[in-house]
């Protein structure tokens, strides 16, 4: 009976979903976006350790500082990193009076001695303020687009970190034909992003465009990668730590568990010599 | 509980004694993990999983208690909240990795755990109660995985709230109101998020519940072991302490390596990116898809593409993804060959390989996007899933010519190991039957 039922059952599936997989196809057509879209290029960083597996590695502090002075000039504009504090700095190697300076230049909500609405001067503790009140506020003043917060941008997309750096650099002024009939207008092409037609303008337009003080190249590269390696750190800002504490992990349970192979086999040894002898 | 000659916990101190005749924690202890339970003594490492699943339910639920003294079941703050775990919780980034990627190695040990079980035949009498009980293990860990994941409230988040609570809408009449209900709204939002944070909560203690069920039913036949042969005197068994808790630490011991590695340098490659988008109800993101343990489930749900008569397609992929898991529960009615291990049923073992490919390959086709070939592959596979339990295992169970069996677990493990006299040589390795001396 339950055979029965069960053979009942199976065919009743098996037939449904093959008479599916007999229909014929619509022929698809080739997706201009998708022949047109990049895979980020990938590149060694020095967060990525040995190999650039990802496994070791740390932070350069100072690609992170410039990084963050890209990040301050030039994303800023437009881009928040609201999930970081100030006081977080210290990791890219600010001092406290430094860290200090750095959150006086903004502005955060507060309210005055007689309760109504203002802003004060922020300080070590406070996060770094969003761009726009809101979205509608964003959208307003980007021309109808809305500049998304960059704190986990490259945890956000697949191989963020190369993801941002190819996107920066990634403008390309010839259009291929097959989307010059589709171009939106007031978009920019950039076959790095998903759709290949992106609201943000060249944001990275000119080598010397910031001015370093360390003496690293004042090239377009140096800003991509120095900023994909700051936001990286703003996505991950254990990842120090995280990487510190695997490999004392690892190592200790590598010898717990080569102890415990020791003790499993004096444990049977009697079991299993004796059934040699048997 | 199971054999007669089990080792009786003798308590040796007076305290002992005194608690014994008064609450014998210490002699349950004893017989159920301790000298006193007689198990088979050819388990391969296999038969670690069991353990293993345990202990990541453990880690589940400690990791998860902490987490949940910082985490806000709020739709404004969701979101920011694991991220205030992430950077300013002491230690909370590795709590949080070692939820989520405990998570997905819950599942991976589980499912290696229910294929041993489907390899050995342990769903076979007199462990039918047993196997069934797993399932509703496994049910319920779906139901806990899927609504822990809404917790973070991340674009895949809310969009796999809305297409899995969606799945309900495609019953007739009733559909749209159970989806309703089940959101306590029209959309997920903060009902939703509430709801699914105090039952995700909950969930996990009703997993350990069933699991102190499914230990028990353990213990009276005792445990299967890859001959399938019955125990049949303590020449077979041996105490699970200290012999098997000696190989399940060691057991531990390489899987905690292998999971700290993964949290620790590789946390997020089994996660989706868009996870770490806030959720927004306005944005459709471009490929919903389940956490990886989902896909062979989520291929079968998108397989059915055509109405079949008056069935909508949505309603025959919700009715097979459903049936896809229940039909396990007849499996032990539906698989009737009085031999259990598949060492002994050549043709079984090897449908078995097939099957577990089938299972591989719907995994892949459920993380792709719904195109082709992915769509086909889908539905000659999810064929086959159905086939195969319904229609193939009947068959087999009844036509198939099997090996001959050893008369005990002591003899099939002297043909493998041994050199003495009823060894037989060439024999025992990948699975080859070992050769009964008659």
């Amino acid at each position: 009976m339950v055979r029965l039922g069960a053979l009942a059952v199976g065919l009743f599936f098996c037939i449904a979903v093959l008479w599916g997989a007999v229909q014929p196809r619509d022929a698809v057509p080739v997706d201009p976006v998708k022949e047109a879209h990049q895979y980020p290029e990938k590149i060694t960083w020095s967060h990525n350790g040995p190999g650039n597996l990802g496994i070791l590695g740390t932070f350069d502090r100072g690609q992170l500082q410039r990084g963050f002075q890209v990040y301050k000039e030039v994303c800023s504009a437009c881009h928040g990193i609201s999930l970081v504090a100030f006081r977080d700095l210290s990791a890219l190697g600010y001092n406290e009076a430094e860290i200090k300076a750095i959150a006086a230049e903004y502005e955060v909500p507060s309210i005055d001695e007689n309760g109504e609405p203002s802003t004060r001067k922020a300080t070590a503790a406070d996060k770094f303020p969003p761009r726009y009140a809101n979205e509608v506020a964003a959208r307003a003043a980007q021309n109808g687009a809305n500049p998304p917060d960059l704190s986990l941008m490259t945890k956000a997309r697949p191989d963020g970190t190369n993801y941002v750096r190819s996107l920066l650099l990634g403008y390309r002024d010839e259009v291929p034909a097959s989307l010059k009939a589709s171009a939106p207008e007031g978009l920019w092409y950039n076959p790095w992003f998903h759709s290949v037609f992106i609201a943000m303008p060249p944001p990275i337009a000119a080598d010397g465009q910031v001015t370093y003080t360390d003496g690293s190249p004042q090239t377009k590269d140096q800003y991509a990668e120095d900023v994909a390696a700051f936001l990286t750190w703003t996505a991950e800002p254990k990842l120090e730590a995280r990487k510190e504490t695997g490999v004392a992990a690892v190592l200790f349970l590598l010898v717990m568990t080569g102890f415990g192979f020791l003790s499993y086999r004096r444990v049977w040894a009697d079991i299993k010599g004796k059934k040699a002898k048997a | 509980m199971s054999f007669p000659w089990a080792r009786q916990y003798q308590p040796t101190t007076e305290f002992g004694k005194f608690m014994d005749s008064r609450l014998p924690l210490p002699r349950f202890v004893y017989g159920a993990l301790g000298a006193g339970y007689p198990t088979p003594k050819n388990l391969n490492y296999f038969y670690n999983f069991g353990v293993l699943a345990g202990v990541a339910l453990v880690i589940q639920i400690i990791t998860g208690v902490v987490l949940g003294m910082h985490y806000a079941a709020d739709t404004r703050v969701a979101f920011d909240s694991v991220e205030h775990i992430m950077r300013d919780v002491n230690g909370g980034w590795m709590l949080r990795y070692m939820h989520a990627v405990g998570a997905s190695f819950f599942f991976g040990v589980v499912y290696v755990h229910i294929f041993r079980g489907l390899y050995y035949g342990s769903y076979k009498p007199p462990r039918e109660v047993l196997w069934m009980l797993g399932l509703v293990i496994f049910l319920l860990m779906m139901a806990t995985a899927f609504m822990g994941y809404v917790l973070v409230w991340g674009q895949m988040s809310f969009w796999g709230a809305a297409v899995i609570t969606g799945l309900f809408s495609a019953l007739p009449i009733v559909g749209e109101a159970i989806q309703t209900w089940l959101l306590g709204g029209f959309s997920p939002d903060n009902a939703t998020l509430n709801r699914f944070f105090s039952l995700h909560y909950l969930l996990p203690f009703v997993i350990f519940g069933v699991i102190i069920l499914h230990v028990w039913a353990l213990h009276i036949p005792g445990s299967n072991n890859p001959t399938g042969v019955d125990v049949k005197g303590p020449q077979d068994t041996v105490p699970f302490h200290p012999y098997y808790t000696a190989k399940d630490f060691f057991g531990l011991g390489v899987y905690l390596t292998i999971f700290a590695a993964v949290v620790f340098f590789i946390p997020n490659s089994l996660g989706e990116p868009d996870n770490y988008i806030p959720a927004n109800p306005l944005s459709t993101p471009a490929h919903i898809v389940p956490e990886w343990y989902f896909w062979p489930f989520y291929a079968i749900l998108r397989a059915f593409t055509v109405d079949f008569f008056f069935i909508p397609a949505k309603l025959m992929g919700v009715l097979a993804m459903f049936a896809a898991i229940l039909l396990l529960f007849f499996l032990p009615w539906l698989d009737t060959s009085p031999v259990r291990s598949n060492a002994y049923r050549p043709l079984n073992r090897a449908l078995f390989w097939v099957f577990l490919v089938v299972c591989l390959v719907l995994g892949v086709a459920g993380g792709k996007p719904a195109e082709e070939p992915w769509v086909r592959l889908s539905q000659i596979f999810t064929a086959y899933y159905f086939a195969h339990f319904l229609i193939i295992t009947p068959l087999v169970s009844r036509f198939e010519k099997t090996l001959p069996l050893p008369s005990s677990i002591s003899e099939a493990v002297l043909a493998k190991y041994g050199n003495g006299p009823s060894s037989s040589p060439g024999t025992g390795v990948g699975g080859a039957a070992p050769q009964p001396a008659e």
